[in-house]
């Protein structure tokens, strides 16, 4: 039986697709079954991240509808043969998901897969909550920033209230992903720690992805960053990120973007 | 400013860290319990409805929270054109 992971953080913009893509590949790469779904009805956005969005033929809907299979519907990434996707649909709208038609899909899903990744929409509405519904464990994607800690903090009150976990009266394994995190900034007390935000949301860390140039480029060009450029800090941080949540015991170090003297001169930052 | 407040000049973070737990603390306090403010709309009206008749939207509940009391704010407009059913049977 796979496990089902929920990629989520109440606020929008802040990493979601981008680290549902990044961890799906990077678990991959080690050989096991990967799903990916996307469960942003109406926004669909996980295929243009993954640069498959000219091979999308069926959706998830399309599958809950019965209009095609689910074999019909799972695109295989050209990169890595353990790496599918399942897209959601563009033109529906988000109430076209049933709870039912989701547990079916999930459970299909769940017994081909080792990880079954659900990239959420943004909000805590109907579409959010069905993608956390039948979720083992939960990835909540934060920026240190006090908007997106509050809506994660909203989130992990759903989480432990709404899934199917909680309701049986189990746990959901939660991990804060920490991600465009300025660690230069954060050590001139211009931004929220680390410290800070696992002290708040009091939730153990996943991982701490900086800031960095390579994130845009990876979705630019259609390729998740722990494809296309597993050597920079990013990738790597979110390489560790998947080690991790596969149970590994990894020590999580701050990430400090290298920069060249010119930078430090001209006060570039990444960006 | 003298040359000794560039050095003194604390960043924002911790400022941010301090509303949040504020806030947080206050959100998760509440965040199982019925909204308080509309139960109490709700029996206010119908305890005035008893006696005037007085339309919805002429009675405002609000509560403000302060550092250690809040204050619970009732506004509640009667039309003097409205007949007082108690007051007529005298």
């Amino acid at each position: 039986m796979g496990k089902v992971v929920v990629v989520t953080s109440g606020k929008g913009g802040v990493g979601k697709t981008t680290s549902t893509a990044a961890l799906g590949a990077a678990v991959a790469k080690t050989g096991k079954r990967v799903a990916l779904v996307d469960f942003d009805v109406g926004l669909r956005n996980l295929d243009l991240i993954m640069g498959a969005e000219r091979r999308v033929v069926f959706d998830i809907v399309n599958v809950i509808q019965g209009t095609a299979k689910l074999s019909q519907a799972l695109i295989r990434d050209k990169r890595l043969d353990t790496l599918f996707l399942l897209p959601a649909s563009q033109t529906r709208d988000k109430d076209a998901l049933t709870e039912e038609g989701v547990a079916d899909v999930i459970d299909k899903l769940r017994s081909v897969f080792d990880y079954v990744f659900c990239d959420s929409p943004a909000g805590i509405e109907r579409g959010a909550q069905l993608a956390m519904r039948f979720a083992d464990e939960a990835v909540i994607v934060t920026n240190p920033e006090v908007s997106s800690v509050r809506d994660s903090d909203r989130i992990i009150g759903l989480l432990d209230s709404r899934t199917m976990k909680a309701e049986q009266g189990e746990s959901i394994a939660k991990h804060v992903l920490v991600t465009r995190y300025d660690a230069a900034r954060a050590a001139r007390g211009e931004m929220l720690s680390i410290d800070d935000v696992l002290e708040i949301l009091s939730t153990p860390l996943l991982g701490i992805i900086p800031e960095s140039q390579d994130v845009l480029r990876a979705s630019n060009v259609g390729a998740p960053v722990t494809l296309s450029e597993n050597t920079n800090p990013a990738a790597r941080a979110y390489i560790d990120a998947a080690r991790r949540l596969e149970g590994e015991d990894l020590p999580v170090v701050l990430p400090f973007e290298r920069r060249g003297l010119l930078d430090r001169l001209l006060g570039r930052r990444a960006a | 400013m003298n040359l000794l407040d560039i050095f003194k000049r604390r960043g924002s973070a911790p400022v941010a860290r301090e509303r949040l737990q504020l806030l947080l603390a206050y959100e998760r306090r509440s965040r199982n319990q019925p909204d308080l403010v509309s139960v109490l709309r709700e029996e206010i009206m119908a305890v005035i409805a008893r006696h005037v008749q007085v339309d919805q939207d002429f009675l405002q509940v609000s509560m403000d929270h302060g550092e250690t009391t809040s204050r619970l704010e009732i506004d509640i407009q009667i039309p003097n054109k409205i007949a007082m059913p108690m007051a007529a049977a005298f």
